[in-house]
């Protein structure tokens, strides 16, 4: 063993023991300051902080109210969609989640990793959506397969649903995410980006109905951001139900007789202007939107030549052609330059200076009247009616008989047609009105044109003796509660009062284009329910007049047929619904477009099975 | 040589305040690890099994007279040394640092072992050399190496953190065996041109964390993550603390390394002010108490000793806190007894193990 001195005997070897101890205890306060600094004052702060970590506020989304008919027949509801999502913090082999997730939901893996780049400006804490509404199925193996998917989860999201597919699509319009330009303006306040908006139409004019109030929920958070539990919830509220003014079968019936074909149809209520149907063909799927148009899909849609996107019924601009005439018969009633037996030889053309304008039958109708005009489509007639009561008053009659403007349709951005007039025509061109011009105005050519919705109105304004209607599309909005508010005020644009002989005049010769044997749409005819109609053929290109050998229709080339017109209203001795038909490029008026107003007929009037069978006797017409 | 008189002698309490913050670590690392289901055996289990061996440690320690310790302190701290070049050659490499050498089963750790070798190198020396005067500079020369050498090969590592406890730890023992004034000046003047001039010499990770430390705010998700995570746990756990296993940021995982280095953030951020300032005392308590023995002991090698392990557990005790509520730099420096982990726990149980060996033998000749 050492035998060193032990330490107490080393002079100031206490005092150094003394004074370390006090350094040591004192170096211990700092601590205990430092503590009681971030403890106590500082505790506010640091929960504040602690807060901020942990709890996240979450929109909930309300449900979008639903849109139904005028019978309370479901058009478009919220389904829920399940939606496959990444928690960004959670992922740690990208390229291999991918690959397991791609392999699974039978995805490219290459546009996995491109939603990813996409989301990149997106708060860490959101998730990351990757593939939308993959279908029950597929939510099923995801889960089954979660401890292969660290950092997946699947949510489940209030898609669009649209029961009768793509039925009504031009009505109701589409959703599409809200862009930044748009959460720039204050229209957009309390939108967040992702957020789903009404971009046309119907959703987009009632958007703040339809919209409801977002809710929110405060979420715990652990560091990866994975959601733990709901401290609070604030549930929305969700959007108002619209009621249209739309008869879904009738609709679906319009919808269906147009199938395949370019065009559009209008249906109007004629005592109150409420829209029963407006259809425009093609159409686009508006589910398409609700789940996110992939690219493809969006040029298929804008580099089709058919223009699917366009609401034709509103934005198509026509040549009325022959349903133009009832405003010529009209005018030159009214003013009394020719009456209902105003008697005009047809022997297939006029002469005009050196022009000739021929009538749709080469050989000619004979000794001609109002009621044979209007029911064989005889173009002389008009030609010398149109010519002896001239541009300016034919003009009048077609405005207030709704053509030519505005029918002040709540949305879709209408177009106003062309009624001309002299005045027009020398400040449009500068140059004065020549007769030829009266004459092939007189039969719905030259400047003339129309849209489908404004046809509809004209005939719905004969039927109902010469009220225009202001078109009404919504019929009242109901809350959750089930209070409504009722929209629908059947609005007047104008009113007027045609001499009863020449509207009854008019009317019987509408009665026999459809009723009567030789009329023009006698083809089309209902044993139960009397219609009255007028057929019509817009020339697209003007064809050579000593053109001896008229082609078949299936022999010119699509673009250059004639578009197809038809303009109705039945029953004819209590008139309630109009119905006007046009079929881009369809040939002839009877052939293509009276058949789709009678199965619209069939449908809104129930008409029985056995009453459909017609005996098919080739007609000739227009 | 056993004696029965060492049973008496032997500090209980002593044994008592290592054994009381023991279990307030090993509860407080069950509630930071209770969302770790994967974890098997759990964590706190282990740390229990650590406890368990660092007590067998104290009892091997105590059998044998620590005065032996004196005949092989030079033998021991050469080994160290070799250990230390052999593990800068060939040693284990994991997170950008060679700290471990694989000794079959085990897993050795040579600067973990200099933090104990130098303790009893330097009251060797220390013991032998001292005089009234104090130290000079010339004569601060061998034992500067002594200290020198393992912190600069610890330093290489690196290990920046058990270098400076090295150092602390060496320093301490050098100021309390008696340094002239002239030479403190010295010296601590050269420190501060080394300290400046060291700063070209740091990787970039640890100038990182020392501009972070001065500014959390310029990488909060970087190298700022864990102080500002750690201040908003110590903070926000205000005067009587969450409660236990209710602090959100450790709960929730903000914290990070919440079972090592942090875990006193984890006790702060439940226990609050009132838990915190009950285990500092603790804390202040068995150093001063390692203070008490070094006064205490027969004779100056064990004074020594006990002084050196006191010094440790004490630089451990502040750097860690220090680091945990934002004093000082983050430098990874676990907290004695309360950190997770079998290397500090043996440690940390030889060095309390030789001071209760100095502490029973104090009426022994």
């Amino acid at each position: 063993m050492s035998l060193k001195p032990a330490p107490e005997e080393t002079p100031g070897l206490r005092r150094r023991f003394v004074i370390s101890s006090l350094i040591v205890a004192g170096i211990f306060c700092v601590l205990a300051l430092r503590l009681w600094y971030l403890q106590v004052l500082g505790v506010d702060h640091y929960r504040d902080l602690s807060e901020r970590n942990r709890i996240r506020y979450v929109a909930i989304q309300a449900p979008r109210g639903a849109i139904f008919d005028r019978h309370g027949t479901l058009l478009v509801d919220n389904r829920p969609a399940f939606t496959v999502s990444a928690l960004r913090q959670e992922v740690d082999d990208r390229s291999q989640l991918f690959h397991n997730l791609a392999e699974l939901l039978e995805v490219d893996q290459e546009q996995l990793e491109q939603r990813w780049l996409a989301g990149q400006g997106l708060p860490r804490y959101r998730p990351l959506t990757l593939v939308e509404d993959v279908g029950r199925q597929s939510m099923e193996k995801v889960q089954e397969n979660s401890l292969n998917l660290p950092g997946i989860l699947v949510e489940v999201k209030p898609f669009r649903a649209y029961p009768f597919g793509d039925m009504g699509a031009h009505l109701f319009g589409y959703l599409g995410e809200v862009t930044e330009e748009e959460l720039a303006q204050a229209e957009f306040d309390g939108y967040r980006s992702g957020e789903m908006v009404g971009k046309t139409a119907l959703e987009r004019m009632f958007e703040d109905t339809l919209r409801g109030i977002s809710g929110q929920k405060r979420i715990e958070v652990n560091v990866r951001g994975r959601e733990l539990r709901q401290v609070t919830t604030q549930n929305p509220l969700p959007g108002q139900n619209l009621y249209l003014t739309i008869d879904a079968s009738l609709q679906q019936a319009a919808e269906k007789a147009l199938a395949g074909k370019a065009g559009a149809v209008v249906a109007l209520d004629v005592n109150n202007g409420e829209v029963l149907a407006m259809v425009s063909r093609p159409t686009f799927d508006p589910a398409w939107f609700a789940r996110g148009i992939s690219s493809e899909e969006w040029r298929e849609l804008i580099d089709n030549p058919q223009h699917p996107m366009t609401n034709k019924a509103l934005r198509g601009q026509y040549p009325p052609g022959s349903t133009f005439k009832m405003a010529v018969a009209l005018a030159a009633l009214e003013a009394g330059t020719a009456t209902p037996s105003t008697k005009v030889q047809c022997d297939g053309s006029i002469k005009l200076g050196s022009f000739e304008y021929r009538c749709w039958k080469k050989e000619g109708h004979g000794s001609v009247d109002l009621h044979k005009a209007i029911k064989e489509s005889c173009d002389v007639w008009f030609y010398r009616v149109g010519l002896d009561v001239g541009i300016d008053r034919i003009a009048s009659a077609a405005k207030r008989l709704g053509l030519g403007q505005g029918t002040g349709f709540p949305f879709g951005g209408e177009s106003a047609g062309m009624i001309p007039t002299r005045e027009w025509k020398k400040k449009r061109f500068g140059t004065g009105w020549y007769d030829g011009e009266t004459a092939i105005s007189a039969i719905g050519q030259g400047f003339v044109l129309t849209t489908p919705l404004q046809l509809a109105n004209m005939a719905a304004t004969l039927a109902n003796g010469g009220t225009v209607w202001r078109p009404q599309i919504v019929q009242k909005i109901v809350d959750l509660e089930g209070n409504s508010e009722e929209l629908l005020r059947p609005e007047k644009l104008m009113e007027t009062a045609w001499p009863a002989a020449a509207l009854n005049a008019v009317r019987a010769g509408m009665e026999s284009v459809v009723n009567d044997v030789g009329g023009t749409a006698w083809r089309s005819r209902l044993k139960t329910v009397r219609f009255a109609g007028k057929t019509g053929t817009a020339q697209v290109v003007r064809r050579k007049d000593d053109d001896e050998k008229a082609p078949k229709d299936d022999e010119i080339p699509y673009q250059y047929r004639d578009h197809a017109l038809f303009v109705s209203y039945a029953p004819v001795d209590k008139p309630q619904i109009a119905v006007a038909v046009v079929v881009e490029h369809g040939g002839h008026g009877s052939s293509a477009a009276a058949p789709v107003a009678k199965a619209m007929y069939e449908a809104y009037f129930g008409v029985p099975t056995e009453d459909k069978v017609i005996e098919q006797t080739d007609t000739p017409g227009d | 040589m056993f004696d029965r008189r060492l049973v008496t002698h032997f500090d209980w309490t002593y044994l008592l305040l290592i054994l009381l913050i023991a279990g307030i670590g090993i509860a407080n690392l069950f509630s930071a690890t209770s969302s770790w289901t994967t974890a098997v055996p759990p964590v706190y289990l282990k740390q229990f099994y650590w406890l368990g061996l660092g007590l067998m440690i104290i009892v091997v320690i105590c059998l044998f007279d620590y005065r032996h310790l004196e005949y092989f302190s030079f033998p021991l701290y050469g080994a160290n040394l070799l250990l230390l070049v052999v593990v800068l050659a060939v040693g284990r490499t994991s997170m950008g640092a060679t700290r471990w050498i694989s000794l079959g089963a085990v897993n050795v750790q040579p600067s973990e072992i200099m933090k104990i070798v130098i303790i009893v190198v330097l009251a060797r020396y220390f013991s032998d050399k001292a005089h009234l005067r104090g130290f000079s500079l010339r004569e601060l020369v061998v034992p500067g190496l002594i200290l020198g050498v393992p912190a600069l090969l610890i330093m290489k590592q690196p290990d920046l953190g058990t270098a400076m406890l090295v150092l602390c730890i060496g320093s301490t023992m050098a100021l309390y065996a008696g340094v002239q004034r002239s030479a403190v000046i010295f010296l601590g003047l050269s420190g501060l041109v080394a300290v400046c001039g060291g700063w070209f010499l740091l990787h970039d990770y640890q100038r990182q964390r020392i501009l972070t430390f001065l500014n959390p705010e310029r990488d909060p998700l970087g190298a700022g993550y864990h102080i500002i995570q750690s201040k908003i746990a110590v903070g926000s756990g205000g005067l009587s603390g969450l409660g236990f296993m209710k602090g959100t940021q450790s709960q929730l995982s903000f914290l990070p390394e919440r079972h090592t280095d942090f875990a006193f953030s984890v006790f702060a951020e439940e226990w609050g002010l009132t838990g915190c300032l009950l285990l500092l005392a603790l804390y202040c308590l068995i150093v001063l108490w390692g203070l008490h023995i070094a006064l205490r002991s027969n004779d100056r090698f064990g004074m020594y000793l006990a002084l050196g392990v006191s010094a440790m557990l004490f630089w451990h005790i502040v750097v860690n806190l220090g680091m945990v509520i934002g004093l000082l730099p983050v430098v990874g420096v676990p907290l004695p007894l309360f950190s997770y982990g079998g290397t500090s726990m043996v440690t940390t149980m030889t060095g309390i193990g030789l001071l209760m060996n100095v502490s029973m033998r104090r009426f022994m000749f």
